[in-house]
């Protein structure tokens, strides 16, 4: 039973249900924005939204993360450990599902990194696919991020009356069996040729606004590391930071020691941090391997489209279009590598 | 609202992979007026494990962490200590400077990937170390001279700012000495005592007689030196592949992940801190 419809009305027992094992945390509106948030009943989530401003990476390897205490004066830490409890993040679209496995891929290549693995065995995931474009910052149809494809334990799709539930692992089973009687069955086939269907129709309202398609993208970045357009955008660029900090895919940190108020001791923590700031890869003597604005600029997008396809054969730009929306300079994606596209092109 | 769940939250336990070991410092040395050397011993005498050319992250709580260089050769004769050599210049550099015999540190490691020793062996070596470079070259140079039938021909260049920033001057003295070694040093600046050679370190390389079909150069100083001491190695005809280097960066975990250390796609805390200059050719954030 890979495939099971869930009646619309059904979808606040279905929740209620899930709440009894798990915590839920899902799309919540917070003034003219979209927030992941703890939620205790399905009425407080928006499942209709354009990317949160924080995508779910903070439950996976949160923005402040304890590594472990530590006693003034001691050499190892007294304790390393994680609290949390089962979580399920409810309604993530596929391009955040996405960004999930592309840190999965950083921090579970040998050496692991513990603390993520051990949160990312508690954290089950529910998506909710897009049936419509969120807005024109997305570039998800040319990453080939707009459809579910794995990263998932149940991905809901709104199959207009009612939603389609497939099922993708044995915790995604566990949950499908314990909501039996909310569920109608139907044929696999019959569910999947309806979902083709629909995913034809959805096409339809999806906009392409990258020049490039997804088998172009690598080239066009590898030929354009001289490229004067990443002047232009090291101009504009205001070194905020902005941009790492909602992307779903950046995964930078710097470790320091928070300590106690009485400096008897604290905790060894680890920060999100961000190659757009200028400390960020100068050494003890001062030198600064990336000291412009614009090297700054081009080694996060070729973070996103070169160097990840060589460490992880993976693009790690997932589509969702934080870093256009975000940026208080109006640099764009999209205009960026379009630009760099039709540089290449013009050659 | 309904906060039911709220005690669900489990504590599980982490095997940390940012644990420290704990060191204790069993002898210090001032060698300059920045610098100044640590022989670190871990618990039970544990030898650190470390090949020539990895670096350590050394730890005090409160303060932080910084990846160093390990100093001395596996080889050395006492191997339940390892040494090393740090420069006052930050905050953790400061706080280290002021620990003495018998003080307690925090040691990860070793990391990296060490020089490549066995495509060393059997040909011959120029050494060219810089200002502190010379505190990791150390550890190889010791190395070959305690393996030394395996390699060629050895020469040592060094080089720094002025007489009295020389680090290891007895050591090397008995480099110096040694029958099977061509050592030649230079400073940039002398003082009324000095007698040896005057200038930057590239105006050694000219007089190195050496043989490009079957040498390796290693070399480590700072990032400005690397540009003007491959210039001449190739103009000597050192094969790209045969120059080796070592990048400072400032690693925070040491684990491939940070991403403080990154070249272009590489990471130094992984995939260096020792390259063929044929490996980092070309990539602009390198050098």
């Amino acid at each position: 039973m890979r495939y099971v419809y869930l009646d619309k009305d059904n979808l606040g027992k279905f929740f209620d249900l899930l709440k009894e094992d798990y915590k839920i945390v899902g799309p919540v509106k917070k003034e003219n924005k979209f927030v992941f948030a703890e939620v205790e009943d399905v009425s407080e989530m928006s499942l209709e939204y354009i990317p949160t401003i924080l995508p779910p990476k903070k439950y996976f390897f949160p923005q402040k993360e304890k590594l472990g205490d530590f006693n003034m004066g001691d050499t190892k830490m007294s304790q390393t450990s994680i609290e949390m409890q089962p979580t399920v993040i409810f309604g993530a679209h596929t391009c955040d599902i996405d960004g999930i496995e592309c840190s999965d891929a950083v921090f579970h290549k040998d050496p692991a990194d513990p603390y993520y693995s051990k949160r990312s065995k508690m954290i089950t995931v529910i998506g909710y696919e897009c049936m419509f474009q969120c807005d024109d910052c997305a570039t998800c149809v040319t990453m080939d991020t707009h459809n579910p494809k794995a990263g998932y334990d149940i991905m809901i799709t709104d199959a207009k009356d009612k939603y389609i539930l497939h099922v993708n692992s044995p915790k995604g089973n566990e949950i499908i069996q314990k909501a039996g009687e909310l569920l109608e069955n139907d044929s696999e086939e019959k569910i999947k040729s309806y979902l083709v269907k629909l995913r034809e129709e959805k096409m339809k309202k999806f906009k392409v606004s990258l020049i490039a398609n997804y088998n172009e993208l690598k080239d066009i970045f590898d030929g354009s590391y001289n490229s004067k357009i990443w002047e232009d955008v090291g101009k504009r660029c205001v070194s905020c930071g902005n941009c790492t900090a909602v992307c779903p895919t950046c995964y930078c940190f710097d470790i320091y020691d928070d300590v106690k108020l009485d400096i008897s001791g604290g905790d060894r923590t680890r920060i999100w941090d961000s190659c757009q700031l200028k400390p960020f890869a100068e050494v003890a003597g001062g030198e600064n391997f990336r000291e412009e604005r614009s090297s700054r600029q081009r080694h996060r997008l070729f973070r996103k489209f070169d160097y990840s396809v060589n460490k992880y054969n993976k693009f790690f730009c997932t589509g969702c279009g934080r870093c256009t929306r975000t940026c208080m300079a109006g640099i764009s994606l999209i205009d960026t590598v379009n630009d760099l596209t039709k540089e290449k092109n013009n050659v | 609202m309904c906060k039911c769940n709220q005690d669900a939250s489990k504590t599980i336990s982490v095997d940390s992979i940012y644990s420290p070991m704990e060191g204790t410092i069993v002898k210090t040395e001032n060698m300059t007026e920045t610098e100044k050397f640590f022989e670190i011993k871990l618990e039970e005498g544990k030898p650190l494990g470390d090949i020539p050319g990895q670096f350590v992250e050394l730890s005090i709580f409160g303060i932080g962490e910084a990846p160093i260089s390990v100093s001395s050769s596996p080889t050395k004769q006492d191997q339940s200590t390892f040494e090393i050599v740090v420069r006052n210049v930050g905050m953790f550099t400061a706080a280290l400077n002021k620990l003495d015999v018998g003080d307690k540190i925090g040691v990860r490691g070793p990391f990296g990937r060490p020089f490549p020793i066995d495509d060393l062996k059997g040909n011959d070596l120029m050494f060219v170390a810089g200002g502190l470079g010379i505190v990791p070259l150390r550890s190889l140079i010791n190395f070959v001279i305690d393996r030394r039938r395996d390699f060629g021909a050895v020469s040592i260049l060094l080089g720094c700012k002025s007489p009295n920033e020389r680090l290891f001057v007895d050591e090397i003295d008995k480099w110096s000495n040694l029958t099977d070694i061509n050592y030649a040093c230079t400073v940039d600046k002398a003082d009324p005592d000095w007698k040896g050679n005057v200038g930057v370190i590239t105006t050694l390389i000219p007089g190195v007689d050496l043989d490009v079909n079957k040498t390796y150069a290693v070399v480590v100083g700072p990032p400005i030196m690397y540009k003007f001491v491959i210039k001449e190695l190739l103009k000597k005809g050192v094969p790209e592949n045969k120059i080796v280097l070592s990048l400072e960066r400032r690693m925070k975990c040491g684990l491939g992940k940070c991403g403080h250390c990154q070249i272009n796609d590489l990471y130094v805390c992984q995939d260096g801190p020792t390259f063929l200059y044929s490996e980092i050719k070309g990539l602009e954030e390198a050098l």
